[in-house]
């Protein structure tokens, strides 16, 4: 049996209008119907852009959110039912790890006081020196002098700080911890420090992850299993490496393809999906499939039909109508020359339609631009590209 | 994998430097003071609200005259507009009764650190507790707890949009004339004022990542409320009440000219003594300058001191 299993899990916040009396006006449907698997032992990475609900599907295990639908089993326990009373006790399995550092450690407090908070709370350790003892021994597990118990917050830097909030985490020996963009908020250098920590950590106490991010690199170093998430819904699930080397969704394949290869000439060369347009609003969805007002594959059907989560074999899971055709080259995307006509340098060139206004830069995975231009011209530039070069 | 001998380095320099830092971090209120201290603009309050308050201790002993004889009764004539000013025996010269300006304004600082601080306080007090009330409901009450602030704020409002003098005379006319009625009625118009600065305070704390990371712990919500959103939303609380220190001063001053104040006129009071000057402020401009200044800088000195005690408080601006 998995650790933690997410069955239909249903996060919608009500929009509220009314000065005394409010009245109900509509929902934001933050996390839709999401069911995912996390095995012991395990990191489960969920990736998608800003907005998708990936945030809000980690509190929503931790329950810091009310679950609307579904269940959220740790273990057997259903945490999405548990009375009040029970939650708080049972919290102490579930952990998180925040994506802000600092603004996730109270500025009052000093490290000692932080740390021992949580074991006070469940009564682990007999007194303060007992607590102390233990605390000292999760600094040293962190990587962090052990001079830092009486400083506070302020004094240390954002990778130390991040440590803090994941020794936080492990004090209270939790079965599952939730890591929230744990390392977005840091320099380039000391995430490396911080995944290597999550991994040692994990190969040496035997921790789950549940890992929110949204640098596909970071995820798929730390991850065995990847879930993408697209406006509330999981749009492809599979092992790390099967969802690099083939990635099957409309959706993942064009994040996949915003990452830079290393390799100038494969850079030039390769095939880039551009997104069109912003994410939808989660408080009116789309019909249908989700992604089918971006997805350059786009058939009627999917304006219709909500394609289920299935699988496409060897536990790689996409929910699309058209897994096969794409995969197979028989549907062609929107704008995409024949094959028989051999792209010539000029002749796309012709054919680049106007310039959709620059996209907001918060979500560098999607880029919103047509989808044919630039393609199969190296060197040259089209305006669409160069708009996503200057993010 | 090369990545892990680099973070090793990187480890090892975090720890140097960190062993290199005073080795334990200082108490957070022990710091607080010891910039408190170091800070000019909070020395300048310091001095100024020690002076006020030793006034307000010893200003009947030290005065030169009586407060209330009218002892240069025959050298005033106020409806004649003829007035004296300062002079070697009268410091601050005569009011329009004839009385030593200089000993009403010693004797009169006690009355009006009395008014002031004790406003103050009741407007705090209650005003903090419905703050913390309404707040914390908010925050961490759920769907119930949303509702409960809704009316508490409700109330607070329908109180807030009433004009603060208005409410003040309403006070003391229901109440009746009395020393008590000007502190209670002035304390009762900064209520609101304290209300919903704490509660918009502790909102913005309570949805922030630590209380966040303290639920997940599985922290109970009373001490979540008591160790992480309230000492974290005080710091303009305290600044208010500093600023309403001096507008209180100002606002009994009000009530007295209204003929709402303290009734008895033994008792001078700096708020009284503007407001009685002001009538003559055409002829003997002097009169009201002294109050007014004293006024002034008292409320200076509270407001300087509380600005920076909130700064010396707030741990990131710490350095």
């Amino acid at each position: 049996m998995s650790l933690l299993e997410l069955d239909g899990v249903k996060v919608h916040f009500p929009v509220r209008k009314g000065l005394l009396f409010n009245r109900t006006v509509g929902h934001v449907y933050a996390v839709d119907g999401i069911s995912l698997k996390v095995e012991a032992g395990q990191t489960y990475g969920l990736v998608g852009e800003s907005g998708c609900g990936k945030t809000t599907l980690g509190r929503a295990v931790l329950r810091l959110v009310d679950v609307t639908d579904g269940s959220v089993v740790l273990d057997g326990t259903d945490v999405a039912k548990l009375p009040e009373k029970e939650l708080r006790t049972f919290r102490r399995r579930l952990q998180m790890v925040f994506q802000d550092p600092l603004g996730s450690l109270n500025p009052r407090q000093n490290i000692e006081s932080i740390l021992s908070e949580g074991m006070a709370a469940h009564g682990i350790g007999a007194d303060q020196d007992e607590r102390r003892e233990r605390i000292r021994d999760i600094l040293a597990k962190v990587g962090l002098p052990s001079n830092a118990l009486s400083r506070y917050p302020h004094e240390f830097s954002g990778g130390q700080r991040q440590r803090i909030g994941i020794a936080r985490a492990l004090v209270l020996e939790p079965d599952l911890i939730i890591c929230d963009e744990p390392v977005s908020a840091l320099d380039v250098s000391i995430q490396a420090q911080v995944i290597n920590l999550l991994e040692e950590l994990q190969e040496s106490m035997g921790l789950t992850y549940l890992v929110i991010a949204h640098d596909l690199a970071v995820v798929r170093h730390i991850s065995d299993v990847i879930g993408v998430m697209y406006l509330g819904s999981l749009v492809e699930e599979a092992p790390s490496d099967a969802l690099y080397e083939e990635p099957l969704h409309p959706y993942t394949r064009a994040l996949m393809s915003a990452v830079p290869v290393p390799d100038p000439e494969v850079e030039d060369r390769r095939e880039r999906i551009l997104l069109h347009g912003d994410l939808p609003s989660p408080a009116n969805p789309p019909s249908g499939c989700r992604f089918h007002t971006r997805c350059p594959w786009a058939q009627p059907k999917c304006a219709e039909e909500r394609p289920e989560l299935t699988d496409a074999g060897g536990g790689h899971k996409v929910a699309c109508h058209f897994t096969g055709e794409i995969k197979a080259g028989t549907l062609r995307r929107a704008g995409e020359p024949e094959p028989s006509a051999a792209p010539e340098p000029s002749a796309p060139a012709k054919t680049v339609p106007p310039q959709a206004p620059a996209p907001e830069a918060e979500t560098p995975e999607a880029e919103a631009s047509e989808g044919s231009s630039g393609e199969g011209k190296p060197g040259a530039k089209a305006p669409g590209a160069k708009a996503s070069g200057e993010k | 994998m090369s990545l892990v001998s680099t973070t090793s380095k990187i480890d090892r320099l975090a720890q140097l430097t960190a062993g290199t830092e005073t080795s334990s971090g200082a108490s957070l209120w022990r710091e607080a003071m010891r910039r408190l201290r170091r800070s000019k603009p909070a020395l300048i309050g310091g001095v100024v609200i020690a002076a006020f308050v030793l006034l307000a201790v010893i200003g009947p002993w030290i005065a030169p005259y009586s407060p209330t004889d009218q002892t240069w009764r025959g050298e005033v004539f106020s409806n004649r507009g003829e007035f004296v000013g300062a002079r070697a025996e009268n410091w601050f010269g005569l009011d329009h009764l004839g009385r030593d300006v200089f000993s009403r304004m010693l004797v009169g600082a006690r009355q009006t650190l009395l008014v002031g601080v004790v406003s103050m306080l009741i407007g705090l007090l209650v005003g903090a507790v419905i703050g913390l009330v309404s707040g914390a409901a908010a925050t961490l009450g759920g769907r119930f707890g949303q509702r409960i602030d809704d009316l508490v704020m409700r109330v607070t409002d329908i109180l807030l949009a009433l004009p603060s003098l208005l409410l003040a005379v309403s006070v003391a006319a229901v109440m009746g004339q009395s020393l008590t009625t000007v502190m209670i009625a002035v304390g009762v118009v900064q209520i609101p004022v304290f209300a919903r600065l704490l509660r918009g305070s502790m909102l913005a704390q309570g949805g922030s990542d630590y209380v966040l990371a303290a639920r997940s712990l599985g922290i109970r919500k009373r001490r979540i409320v008591v160790t992480q959103i309230l000492p974290n939303s005080l710091s303009p609380v305290i600044v208010q009440a500093t600023l309403s220190l001096a507008t209180a001063i100002i606002e009994a001053a009000a009530l007295s000219y209204l003929g709402l104040g303290n009734p008895d006129p033994s008792v001078p009071e700096w708020g009284v003594m503007l407001s009685q000057a002001e009538r003559f402020f055409d002829n003997e401009p002097m009169m009201s300058m002294y109050p007014a200044v004293a006024i002034i800088i008292t409320a200076l000195g509270f407001t300087l001191l509380g600005e920076a005690m909130r700064e010396a408080l707030d741990p990131k601006l710490r350095g």
